[in-house]
């Protein structure tokens, strides 16, 4: 791959000033690409890991006691309330400077890395989202068709297992596909915790380099390329489920 | 309020003559809003009883009561030998033994006309995949869907909807059927098709209660029909007598409206 287009760029930058040295110098190269993996494993994990707790706060909001309801409420208003980047500032600056270090023979290591830490944070922060967009999908479901499920014996959770949660994920898909677009590019915000993905990669390279305005353009087009992506296979997942006659 | 006389003894024990449905009393309030004013009737094993009167007189509580969805404060609902009105009530078992179709079909948009009726069965009487099928395509053909096994709810006419509804019903195999309003949602077309089945089901033997609007289809099927105005049972009788010859001014002046 490098080698093909390497040409290509060290002639642009020889003809025309473009400087695009992160696809012909082989070290750049390799650190981009880097910061893109980064990226992309940052917002897999996130987008995972948000949809997983969300269901789980919603489940609780939905059958737990009151304490628990209240708990959730709690975390929801909590970080729909801050600001993601300060979020971040505290869980690495605030928790991060509490947690543990481990002795690696010399220098010490925090037991959660930055990237851990970016992780925790930004799923903490599209759950809280998530739990509220679940919650109006299960709240969608009419007591009416609960009532069946329960004339039929079913129990409660063969009911939320079998019926709420499928009509629910269905209802909520829409507003969940919205919310995981906008957690994937808040990943961005990661650089003010030195995660080194993909914009804190090519800004200590256009500092490097004084090639601003090339970096950035690569940047903007490697966020536009990767969320449009992710949106394609959300509205795939819609059309997957999309049931016959219902919701139109 | 005209006293209810028992068709049978009055025990909870199920003998051959004894009703299968037995409601004593039964009152309801919502806050001090009372409903249900003291209502008593029975229903024999493989009777067909309608339940008529004027909207809001507490004929969809009254039936609700009969498998728990609703709670009664007072009297006592016996139904195959359950005290329903128990607070150790095992709510399972009760609705085993009683099925109900609703107004608004409640079907379950996201599963197909076979998987609404195999559901219950796999899940709660945990039938094999293959019987189960087998049991949920002969119950489809009874009610005169086969073809749509694959077709979702949203895909049918409301009459199909409704069909397949009882459908799912039959296939835990009720004692009894409740039916609460179920033809009240659908054009007069497809009211047809929905009556057929229910008179099918009667004809095999059913235990059902109705709740309808239906008033020819009452006459005509029905063992027994009950008149209830304002949370109690004004009047009840074998059809002819009511229809024809109603003895309460409120009966009179009600069917004097719908027929």
């Amino acid at each position: 791959m490098f080698d093909a287009i390497s040409g290509f760029f060290l002639d642009l930058y020889e003809k025309t000033g473009l400087n695009f040295n992160i696809f012909y110098d082989e070290f750049e190269y390799d650190r981009v690409l880097a910061g893109a993996v980064t990226s992309l494993e940052l917002m897999a994990w996130v987008i995972c890991l948000s949809i997983v707790l969300g269901v789980i706060g919603a489940s609780l909001q939905h059958m737990g006691s009151r304490t628990l309801k209240g708990l959730v409420e709690a975390y929801v208003q909590v970080f729909r309330n801050t600001p993601p980047m300060v979020q971040l500032l505290f869980f690495y600056f605030g928790l991060g400077s509490i947690t543990p270090q481990v002795d690696m023979g010399g220098y010490n290591e925090p037991l959660i890395s930055s990237f851990a830490w970016a992780v925790i944070g930004l799923s903490v922060f599209g759950a809280a989202y998530n739990v509220e967009i679940f919650r109006s999908g299960i709240e969608s479901v009419p007591r009416s068709t609960l009532e069946a499920s329960e004339s039929l014996c079913l129990t409660k959770w063969q009911t939320n297992l079998h019926i709420v949660l499928p009509l629910a994920i269905r209802v909520s898909l829409p507003s969940l596909t919205a919310n995981v677009i906008s957690l994937a590019k808040t990943t961005s915000l990661v650089y003010v915790i030195s995660v080194p993905e993909m914009t804190y990669v090519l800004n200590q390279i256009w500092s490097d380099s004084m090639n601003v305005p090339e970096m950035i353009f690569v940047l903007f087009l490697f966020y536009g390329i990767v969320i449009a992506l992710i949106g394609a296979v959300f509205s795939l997942l819609e059309r997957k489920l999309r049931i016959p006659g219902f919701g139109q | 309020m005209q006293r209810h006389e028992p068709y049978g003894a009055e025990t909870a024990s199920v003998s051959a003559d004894a009703p299968i449905v037995s409601i004593r009393d039964v009152r309801k309030f919502y806050g001090s809003l009372e409903v249900l004013k003291g209502i008593s009737l029975d229903v024999l094993k493989g009777q067909v009883v309608c339940i008529i009167g004027p909207s809001g007189s507490g004929k969809s509580t009254l039936i609700r009561c009969i498998n728990g969805l609703s709670d009664v404060q007072q009297g006592s609902i016996s139904v195959a030998g359950t005290e329903v009105n128990d607070a150790r009530l095992d709510v399972v078992a009760l609705r085993r033994k009683v099925g109900i179709v609703f107004q608004q079909y409640n079907l379950f948009p996201h599963k197909t006309v076979l998987e609404n009726v195999m559901l219950a069965p796999r899940l709660v009487l945990k039938e094999s995949r293959a019987s189960a099928e087998q049991r949920a395509k002969a119950l489809i053909a009874k009610v005169r869907l086969t073809g749509k096994e694959d077709a979702y709810p949203g895909e049918l006419s409301g009459g199909q909807q409704q069909r397949v509804a009882i459908a799912r019903s039959l296939a835990m195999r009720p004692e009894i059927m409740l039916f609460d309003e179920v033809t009240a949602a659908l054009d007069p077309e497809t009211v047809k098709e929905v009556l057929t089945t229910i008179r099918e089901l009667a004809a095999d033997g059913m235990t059902c209660i109705l709740v309808t609007h239906e008033m020819g289809f009452a006459r005509e099927v029905a063992d027994h029909i009950y008149f209830t105005d304002g949370g109690v049972i004004v009047e009840h009788g074998p059809p002819a007598e009511v229809f024809s010859n109603a003895k309460d001014p409120r009966t009179r002046r009600f069917l004097s409206q719908v027929i």
